[in-house]
């Protein structure tokens, strides 16, 4: 459950924010996530309801962007789709994947008052 | 004490030198201070501070800000911190981690026991209660401070670095971090560690590296413990160490039994040619700033 830290973190961000680009009440607030950024969206979303009560993001709306992750295959020398880190390259079946990005976990933007 | 940080959940405490613990909740009304002077900004001061400062009363003055700040940038900074002072001191950190009952902490004071002639050796270590395995290091009689997590299923940069400022380690020297028994989220928190060590027992199925990716993928070395269980097991080492190549190709897999110590002499000989590196870097000599120019 360490949705809970992160959670805990884009509260310190937000707070931070609300400081330095003076806003007050947040009403959104977008996430970008990689597939392999090993965060369970369904606990995120229920741990960052508990964790904004109260604070100046209480009741904002929490929206997810999933990214992509960018697999390249070195037998094929051409980028494919990988959903996991172990996953062989669909076209060869090489395990010579190089994995690019994926695993971001950033607040993209969030919509103040 | 945390004069630099704010010092966020309630439920963490460290131990003191001689094993008295502290609390670290106290900051807490601080941050909740904090927050409600925003509140109090915001309801009488930031109206018309919308696009092209429009005065409408009533009206939503709702906006779009940029953020793109990485949500772990927090922990990371704290973890730049420790290892600016890893580096500093010349000290190796190793972050060791495993799921429960993997025999970490046999491991370390078998480590200890047969080093600590030969290094300056201390440790940190993480569990979500009792100070057992702290007490367990220091009757070998090296020095070691308790996190308990209290909630938290890992250690993170911050914690560290207040464990760091009571227990001191010496310049030099060799510092394990024994990492909350999970195989899931310390993955994701950075201590400042120069390497994670992962240990997966051979009692455990050979796919656990592949069952939790992220770890075997951020760990640079893996101890598969317990060998002299071998011939009780079904247990495919070949398969295993596929596994965690396939996971990440570049990660080292040493096999060990910290029960009878076979297989232990490379695990030491890996921790010394590490820290000869540490030691390397903090101390660049002539001929190493010439090669860096």
């Amino acid at each position: 459950m360490h949705e809970m830290s992160i959670c805990e973190g884009i509260l310190q961000v937000i707070e931070d924010q609300a400081v330095k680009q003076q806003f007050s009440t947040v009403k959104r607030v977008r996430l970008e996530i990689g597939p392999l950024a090993g965060v369970e969206l369904e606990a995120l979303h229920f741990s960052y309801d508990v964790v904004v009560r109260g604070s100046i993001a209480d009741g904002s709306e929490l929206e997810v962007i999933s990214l992509p992750v960018n697999g390249w295959c070195m037998p094929c020398a051409k980028p494919v789709a990988v959903n996991q880190r172990y996953d062989a390259c669909p076209e060869c079946g090489s395990y010579q994947v190089e994995i690019n990005g994926g695993d971001e976990l950033r607040i993209k933007d969030m919509e103040v008052n | 004490m945390c004069s630099v940080c704010g010092c966020g959940e309630g439920q963490v405490k460290i131990e003191n030198k001689d094993g008295h613990t502290h609390n670290h909740s106290h900051d807490h009304d601080h941050h909740h201070h904090d927050h409600d002077h925003h509140h109090h900004e915001g309801e009488h001061h930031h109206y018309g501070h919308g696009p092209a400062h429009a005065h409408a009363p009533g009206l939503s003055q709702s906006r779009m800000v940029q953020i793109e700040t990485d949500i772990m940038a927090k922990n990371n900074e704290y973890a730049a911190a420790n290892r600016q002072f890893f580096a500093e001191q010349g000290i190796l950190a190793l972050n060791l981690v495993s799921s429960p009952g993997s025999g970490k902490t046999t491991l370390l004071t078998k480590t200890i026991d047969d080093l600590k002639g030969e290094l300056d050796l201390s440790v940190i270590e993480g569990d979500q209660q009792t100070s057992n395995d702290a007490e367990r290091i220091r009757q070998t009689g090296v020095p070691a401070i308790q996190i308990n997590t209290g909630k938290g299923c890992h250690l993170d940069g911050h914690m560290v670095g207040h464990a760091l400022e009571t227990l001191a380690p010496p310049k030099a020297s060799v510092l394990f971090i024994e990492n909350v028994g999970n195989l899931v989220c310390p993955a994701s928190f950075d201590l400042g560690e120069a390497h994670k060590v992962a240990i997966l027992s051979v009692t455990e199925g050979e796919d656990k590296p592949i069952k939790y990716p992220d770890m075997f993928y951020a760990a640079d070395l893996m101890l598969l413990n317990k060998i002299d269980l071998l011939p009780y097991l079904n247990f495919d080492m070949e398969k295993c160490i596929e596994y965690a190549k396939r996971v990440n190709p570049k990660i080292k897999v040493l096999q060990v039994s910290a029960t009878t110590g076979e297989g232990m002499e490379s695990w030491y000989q890996w921790t010394k040619a590490n820290r000869e590196i540490t030691l390397i870097n903090q101390n660049p000599t002539e001929s190493n700033r010439e090669s860096n120019r």
